[in-house]
């Protein structure tokens, strides 16, 4: 087990209280963008002998969520000219304690979970755990399209943090499936949001409520 | 012997040096020239060599708060070890002395502010205070991650701990605490995503318009301490952040200097690329601080 693992993981999360105290749209993005990067760091981490599966999973990762996704992102964040999350459903410093609240339980209850050995002394299953919280949180309670967005990519990474538990043995297929569906997903989010601003000229999507037929 | 010399050499005489490296990279951020690196000496000179104005409506507070202040940031300094070394004074426990010097010092400053009778000063009392309240717990939770750590209670030791884990152990919960004590660096020596040094609107401002009623010598050993606290504090970090140790104390001396200056950087590339927070989202700062500090010691005690 390396001991960077661990450092990392533990920025990772330092990561999602960021993500979920700020307002600002664009920190949001910048925030997981490197959160994104860094776990694509992790299988360069887990493996001893470095194989050439581990190095294109942690490759395709880099590239996609530290780069692809979040130039995307700010693309759309241009052409809709928002800058602000500003009504969200929980209040910033109250999603931040839930999100700190839920990291700590993650922390403390992940020792009670039945793990193989060799899973138990790395943070990933915590770590994964509260990932996953935080971009349900972030999904849930904003508003505006683009952070609900920010809040599935932080989902995902939770749920990827959690796939490193199987990388010995996991087919590199599966993986790149994984990044090819959230690429997709992201790509259609991005032309729903272009459709819902011209059609409300405002990226609330509680607004979408008003649409009849 | 000689360890201890430097110690106080540059514990007393590199301080106002980490506010000019603290200028000049903001200067070179901004594509400005910046004073000379020696600036702050110059200032500290000038103010001694002035005269007071002191205020009919202040007692003996007003004048003797910073000469309170100061001494007990230098004790508290006296108590840090630098780099490898160890520190002058240490004692069992003696990290709750560590603690409250610097919660004296803040005492008097906030008590000589409302002596002044100002209603800006009382202000800023009422702030510093409020924020010293959500900082401490962060630098008791970063303590006390490092007291477990060590299995000990002598700060001089406890400091050591990054040193001695370095090498097996499980670094995670020291970046955490890492991360919570540069924020708390930054609160506490009032830079700028919590307070702008460089302000000079009353209403905005935090620990500068607490001094506002002081002048010549007094205002210069208030700047002098707040650059001390900024020394003795960054000694702190550095023990997480760069837990190295060369074995040569000629080097180490060095070394410690060239991060002491590398953290100011670092905070003149905070001050450059953030903006000040506003004061309401102070706390939240603070909050998260406090947040990362715990979440070190629950990842180590769980």
């Amino acid at each position: 087990m390396n001991p960077l693992l661990n450092a990392l993981l533990v920025v990772v999360l330092a990561l999602n209280l960021f993500a979920l105290g700020t307002s600002r749209i664009v920190t949001v993005i910048k925030l997981v963008s490197l959160q994104g990067f860094l776990l694509g760091l992790i299988p360069l981490l887990m493996e001893e002998h470095l194989g050439w599966s581990a190095t294109l999973a942690s490759g395709g990762a880099i590239l996609l969520k530290g780069a692809i996704i979040p130039f995307m992102m700010l693309r759309a964040m241009r052409d809709v000219q928002i800058k602000r999350e500003m009504e969200p459903l929980i209040g910033f410093l109250p999603s931040m304690l839930l999100g700190a609240l839920a990291t700590g339980f993650a922390l403390l209850f992940s020792k009670a979970l039945p793990l193989a050995g060799e899973h138990t002394t790395p943070l990933l299953v915590p770590a994964a755990l509260a990932t996953i919280f935080v971009g349900f949180i972030l999904l849930t309670t904003r508003a505006k399209a683009i952070t609900q967005v920010m809040g599935y990519l932080v989902l995902e990474n939770g749920i990827y943090i959690f796939g490193m538990l199987l990388l010995g043995t996991m087919p590199l297929v599966v993986e790149l499936g994984v990044l090819l569906d959230l690429f997709v997903a992201v790509f259609v989010i991005c032309i729903i949001i272009n459709h819902i601003n011209q059609a409300f000229s405002s990226l609330d999507t509680r607004r979408l409520v008003a649409l009849k037929e | 012997m000689i360890n201890l010399l430097i110690h106080f050499v540059l514990m007393l005489a590199m301080p106002p040096l980490l506010l000019g490296v603290i200028n000049k990279t903001k200067a070179l951020f901004a594509g400005r020239k910046g004073p000379p690196l020696l600036q702050s000496y110059y200032d500290l000179i000038k103010l001694a060599r002035k005269d007071m104005v002191i205020s009919q409506t202040t007692t003996w507070i007003f004048v003797a708060a910073p000469v309170i202040t100061l001494v007990g940031i230098l004790m508290a300094g006296c108590l840090v070890p630098l780099g490898p070394f160890h520190a002058p004074v240490s004692f069992t426990g003696d990290l709750i002395l560590f603690a409250y010097l610097f919660a004296v010092g803040r005492f008097f400053t906030t008590a000589a502010a409302l002596d002044t009778g100002s209603p800006f000063e009382g202000m800023g009392a009422a702030r510093e205070v409020t924020f010293a309240c959500l900082s401490e717990p962060a630098l008791f939770f970063a303590l006390l991650v490092l007291a477990k750590m060590s299995g000990t209670l002598m700060l001089g030791d406890l400091l050591h701990a990054p040193l001695m884990v370095s090498g097996q152990g499980d670094p995670a919960s020291l970046v955490l605490v890492a991360i919570g004590m540069f924020i708390l660096l930054l609160a506490e020596n009032s830079r700028i995503p919590v307070d702008d040094p460089n302000t000079h609107l009353e209403l905005t401002m935090i620990h500068e318009v607490m001094v506002l009623d002081h002048s010549g010598p007094l205002l210069g050993l208030i700047l002098y301490g707040a650059s001390i606290k900024l020394f003795v504090l960054g000694a702190v970090l550095l023990h997480i952040l760069f837990p190295f140790q060369s074995g040569s104390a000629l080097l180490d001396w060095g070394l410690f200097i060239v991060e002491m200056l590398g953290l100011a950087v670092g905070v003149g590339v905070v001050e450059s690329i953030m903006a000040r927070l506003q004061m309401r989202h102070v706390p939240y700062l603070l909050i998260a601080a406090i947040l990362f500090c715990a979440f070190g010691f629950v990842l180590l005690v769980r």
